[in-house]
């Protein structure tokens, strides 16, 4: 039974800060905007075309459709309609957002304008590749750092996200085993406390997943995991350093014992972050390992998306890469689309075309930029910015296990018993202070976690700040204001929000209002 | 180092709060042997922007951009003109750098265009609901066929021979995997396969693009009735979306699941990514959808805003028993195609529509009279396949060098058949110009 | 007759038709009930494995068969109003009925006394 249900139903608890009512509900910057569906004017539009040079239609028997159903706008309309929605969000740009596992590090503009360059963002992945011999270049450098940073001799460039550079890592795993004869091996071992899509990856390629409980000192044990080896066993998944922001210090022996029995061993490379640059995977006997590009390497999370999940693959794996790949030969670089063209095995193609190409310009132009020593700087400040945290919250939260952490900082809910106030109104209540709230709820294996990962680019007085605030209200809720919190947040453009209803009926869309003459007629 | 604000001051100070001597001791749990001492060897040091610019722009300059030459590529990405607003919007920091609107009270602008974004999809796919987007069209397929599976609970099916090959091998490779019968249907240049008589009882769906690959158009009505007196789905996939603004979507036809590439729309051509993965169905299968949905609620004041919902499909919910293990979507890349579609608007969307096919048709007209060149197609929208008297790859290669990107062989999908050695597959979209149209006769000509 | 089980399902048995649900202890972890889904009539189930499914905005969990029988009856009414589950789980918001297969394995469940006492030790 998940015992991490919460309230999802905002009570009406009435605010202090009640603010005066004006005649827009607007309040000042922030606008009260409607659906760009709302303000349909039919026929205007934000987009001037030619004249068409034909009339004539050649659709097949086909009729053209009579209409969609779009709303029109002006450009002005829609320029300011999308201004008024950017206001109402939170950003890197903005302030702090301590998302432990996201990794919110400070985006370079730089990365925007090179990945918008029309050498880059004007060219078609079908070209000939005479024409784009630049593009194909661009990535086999990426993959060269790629791998040169994680000691490993190959890379899978086409995972769009890190999901989905799970499944090119599991699939890799599977298809290695079964040339090996051994397609028996279908059961994956994971550590309770991994990404929820670890274990999904795993069901989706078809393995079973066992657990292995966490440990009291928030780390998988070496016993624990060499129990659970056989002949069935076809990898386990680490994370490491796992979501409880510690490094596992036996990576090496559960991997050893790991190969051992056969299997192979999928990191999970999340919070690569904390060890970028002075760490190398391969050293940790990693086979495969995908890399967040909008993690690690900066590329923006824009919300939510895009992203791109690189794998880097050890020599066992890497003839079952997926399509398609670069390779550099005598004549320039060429891309192997084809299962034909090459001796190695490739499992599949997992993604149309070539792979995030507009990520792997930013995510290397944020490499050039740092180079390898600014990257060992990089994970060391961010190991630092986290223990610091730590250092100075521990006395006022409760931190489940000891330090020192690595780049992410994880409290439970210990020291709010008995206040009323729960991990989600303390995040609440840390919004109206300005900030957005660190992870909460994960990893699953504490209860009510908090989980702080500030990353390299927040200064001392960014930090200072923060580590105030969250004291000041740790401090807050343990006196027994416990109103404040649940009333929270008060000064965002919405209150808490009723995610039941949402859930029980789901509207998700607009849709047009029935007309408004009788629908009994005909 | 530009990015890293901590000064040796503050580390020292830092350092001494925490208790420990170094910022390597942080590290202590690190084995030994894998603790490296200084920087990665074989990698640079750190480089100012001028430099990484100057670098990069190198590399960038190989490359022969789509807008600098005569172009005529589609084949599953096409060039559109993007308005320069769109840009402008994207690049605000409180989009750029948001992260997934996870806490809604401040995420409303995210969670507000995502609803906006559904709508727009809902609308141009004629289906009832859409997800807030998946990583490209190619995946967004292979989810259908898995979904195809989850409301059925069969497991073969077939994936027509106009479907794009990169949609059919990543559906393959997705579903092989689980078991599932993955018939290929033959590739069907002539757009004149018949999927009907294949249809049984264990069909859990038939994959069918339109426009396909080679440019037809077709009324899946009839295919549409054939796969439901089975009890098999249709699962339609659309990878010029621009093309909804003309002909019938496939929700009009008949269709189940619509899958489509949103890249059209708002996002350039980008070397192949990222992308945008449109994804759509009907109301009773809402559950069984993989992927984000932004769904309308109330806040505590009673007043109108959004939130994630349904989010028990998920995987960070329901980790393996999870309906797909996708965890990003695809943001940006959607805000785009929902800005983009706002300016567009329906006059706009439907003129560009228009267009588009009317600029095919036009070159359609000036290639008919190219010796050695024969039109395949008797319908298209703003796509449509050459049979030359010539290898295509080989006439391609040829045009680049004389700088004209003329279309995508056919053999760049399927090296090893011959019967479509000689097929081209040409697009014109509202950025190909007359002289542009003029130069590819005129280079045809020349080197056939 | 009725018995409970360490996944804290509740099964009462009246004649030879046992109803299943979720206790009030349950549905207050669970939180808001968004979505059920009850078997349909005529499925069988096995004691331990899965029978039902019930959701809350941020949890999924399984209902699992207290005993191995054959459905006789889901109720429709959770799955209509799934709120139903939170008001009241050990009366109307009953997920589904089934024909034991031995009634014998209700022995091996816990009496109310015993499921307090479970519940208590566990939080």
């Amino acid at each position: 039974m998940n015992t991490q249900g919460r309230k999802t139903t905002p009570d009406a608890v009435a605010s202090d800060a009640s603010p005066i009512a004006t005649f827009t509900g607007n309040r000042a910057l922030v606008h009260e905007e409607a659906l760009i569906f709302e303000m349909d004017n039919p026929g205007v539009t934000g987009v001037d075309l030619e004249a068409l040079p034909t009339s004539e239609l050649r659709l097949g028997k086909l009729k053209p459709r009579a209409s969609v159903g779009l709303p029109g706008l002006s450009e002005p309309q829609v320029v300011r309609h999308y201004t008024r929605l950017s206001q109402k969000n939170l950003g890197i740009d903005t302030t702090l957002y301590p998302l432990g596992s996201c990794t919110m590090k400070h985006n370079p503009r730089i990365n925007e304008k090179l990945a918008r360059l029309p050498g880059f963002g004007d060219i078609h992945p079908m070209q000939p590749e005479s024409t784009v011999q630049g593009a194909l270049e661009l990535i086999d450098r990426l993959a060269y750092w790629l791998k040169t940073l994680t000691g490993m001799p190959a890379v899978a460039m086409s995972p769009a996200a890190g999901a989905h550079g799970e499944l090119c890592g599991l699939l890799a795993i599977r298809s290695a085993l079964a040339a090996k004869g051994e397609a028996h091996r279908k059961r994956v071992l994971v550590p309770e406390s991994a990404h929820g899509t670890n274990p999904a990856t795993a069901a989706f390629c078809g393995f079973t997943v066992d657990p292995i409980p966490a440990e009291d000192n928030g780390r998988v044990s070496v016993e624990a995991v060499k129990a659970k080896l056989g002949p069935d066993v076809a990898c386990i998944m680490l994370t490491n350093p796992n979501t409880c922001g510690l490094f596992e210090p036996h990576v090496k022996e559960i991997a050893d014992a790991v190969h051992a029995a056969g299997g192979y061993f999928y990191c999970d490379g999340a919070n690569y972050n904390a060890i970028v640059g002075r760490v190398r995977p391969a050293d940790l006997g990693v086979d495969a390992m995908h890399i967040n590009l909008h993690k690690t390497f900066s590329t923006p999370h824009g919300g939510g998306g895009p992203g791109s999940g690189p794998v880097v693959l050890s020599e066992a794996l890497a003839p079952y890469a997926p399509l398609p790949f670069v390779v550099h030969g005598k004549d320039g670089f060429h891309l192997v689309e084809h299962y034909g063209e090459t001796e190695l095995k490739p499992f599949g193609r997992l993604k149309g075309f070539h792979g995030q190409m507009g990520m792997f310009v930013r995510a290397l132009a944020y490499m050039m930029s740092h180079g390898a020593d600014g990257l060992r700087q990089a994970s060391g400040d961010a190991v630092l910015n986290a223990n610091y945290v730590l250092a100075q919250l521990s006395d006022v939260m409760t931190a489940p296990f000891g330090g020192p952490c690595m780049h992410e900082a994880l409290f439970d809910d210990s020291f709010l018993k008995g206040t009323g106030v729960t991990t989600l109104d303390f995040a609440k209540a840390m919004i109206d202070e300005g900030f957005h709230p660190m992870t909460m709820y994960f990893p699953l294996v504490v209860h009510g976690a908090f989980l702080v990962e500030p990353t390299e680019t927040e200064s001392k007085q960014s930090l200072d700040q923060f580590v105030g605030t969250m004291r000041h209200l740790a401090e807050k809720a343990k006196a027994g204001d416990a109103a404040h919190f649940l009333a929270a947040p008060v000064y965002t453009p919405r209150r808490r929000l009723d995610e039941t209803a949402a859930a029980r009926k789901p509207v998700l869309r607009w849709t047009p209002p029935a007309p408004a003459h009788s629908q009994a007629a005909e | 180092m530009r990015y890293l604000p901590l000064t040796e001051a503050d580390r020292r100070e830092m350092l001494a709060s925490i208790g420990a001597p170094s910022v390597d001791a942080l590290f202590k749990d690190v084995p030994g042997h894998a603790r490296l001492p200084g920087p990665i060897e074989g990698l640079p040091m750190h480089m100012g922007e001028l430099q990484v610019e100057r670098e990069l722009s190198a590399l960038a300059a190989k490359n022969v951009p789509a807008g600098s030459v005569p172009f005529f590529l589609g084949a599953g990405a096409y060039r559109h003109h993007v308005p320069a607003s769109v840009d402008h919007m994207l690049l605000r920091g409180e989009f750029l750098t948001s992260y997934t609107p996870y806490q809604p009270e401040v995420s409303q602008g995210t969670l507000q265009y995502l609803f906006e974004f559904q709508t727009q999809v809902a609308l141009l796919t004629g289906m009832d609901v859409a997800n807030a987007s998946m990583y490209d069209g190619a995946t967004s397929c292979a989810e259908a066929v898995l979904m195809a599976n989850r409301i059925t609970r069969r497991t073969k099916a077939i994936l027509s021979g106009g479907l794009h090959p990169h949609y059919r091998d990543v559906t393959r490779t997705n579903a092989e995997v689980l078991g599932f019968d993955i018939r290929l249907a033959p590739v069907d240049p002539t757009g004149t396969e018949s999927l009907i008589a294949q249809i049984d009882e264990q069909t859990a769906c038939v994959v069918v693009q339109n426009p396909t690959l080679f440019g037809h158009v077709a009324d899946l009505t009839e295919l549409a009735a054939a796969c439901h007196a089975k009890g098999a789905l249709l699962v339609v996939a659309v990878t010029e979306v621009v093309s909804l603004g003309l002909i019938d979507p496939p929700g009009a036809m008949g269709a189940d699941i619509v899958v489509a590439e949103g890249q059209s729309i708002g996002n350039g051509l980008n070397f192949g990514g990222p992308y945008v993965g449109l994804f759509a169905t009907r109301e009773k299968f809402v559950r069984q959808m993989p992927g984000r949905l932004c769904g309308q609620t109330v806040d505590a004041d009673g007043k109108r805003g959004f939130v994630l919902t349904l989010s028990t499909r998920e995987q960070h919910i329901r980790r393996e028993k999870a309906t797909s293990n996708i965890c990003t979507n695809s943001g940006l890349c959607a805000l785009a195609f929902t800005i983009h579609l706002s300016l567009l608007g329906e006059a706009g969307f439907t003129g560009l529509s228009r267009l588009n096919h009317a600029k095919a048709v036009q070159l359609a007209g000036k290639l008919k009279g190219v010796p050695g060149v024969e039109i395949v197609n008797g319908g298209f929208f703003n796509e449509f396949t050459l049979r030359l008297k010539k290898n295509a790859s080989e006439v391609v290669n040829e045009l680049a060098r004389r700088k004209i990107l003329a279309g995508v062989p056919v053999s760049r999908f399927y090296p090893e058949d011959a019967s479509v050695a000689n097929l081209l597959l040409v697009a014109a979209t509202e950025t190909v110009t007359e002289a542009d149209m003029d130069a590819l006769a005129a280079g045809l000509k020349e080197v056939l | 007759m009725i018995r409970f089980t360490k996944d804290h399902e509740w099964i009462k048995l009246e004649g030879d038709v046992a109803t299943v649900g979720i206790t009030q202890f349950a549905q207050g972890q669970l939180g808001d009930v968004v979505f059920v889904e009850v078997p349909e009539a005529g499925r069988a189930v096995e004691a331990g494995k899965e029978a039902a499914v019930v959701e809350s905005v941020k949890a999924a969990s399984e209902v699992y068969a207290p005993v191995s029988g054959t459905v006789t009856e889901g109720n429709q009414a959770v799955a209509d109003d799934p709120s139903l589950v939170n008001r009241d789980p050990e009366g109307e918001g009953w997920f589904f009925k089934l024909k034991l297969a031995n009634t014998a394995d209700l022995d091996k469940l816990m009496d109310e006394a015993a499921y307090k006492a479970f519940v208590e030790e566990q939080h």
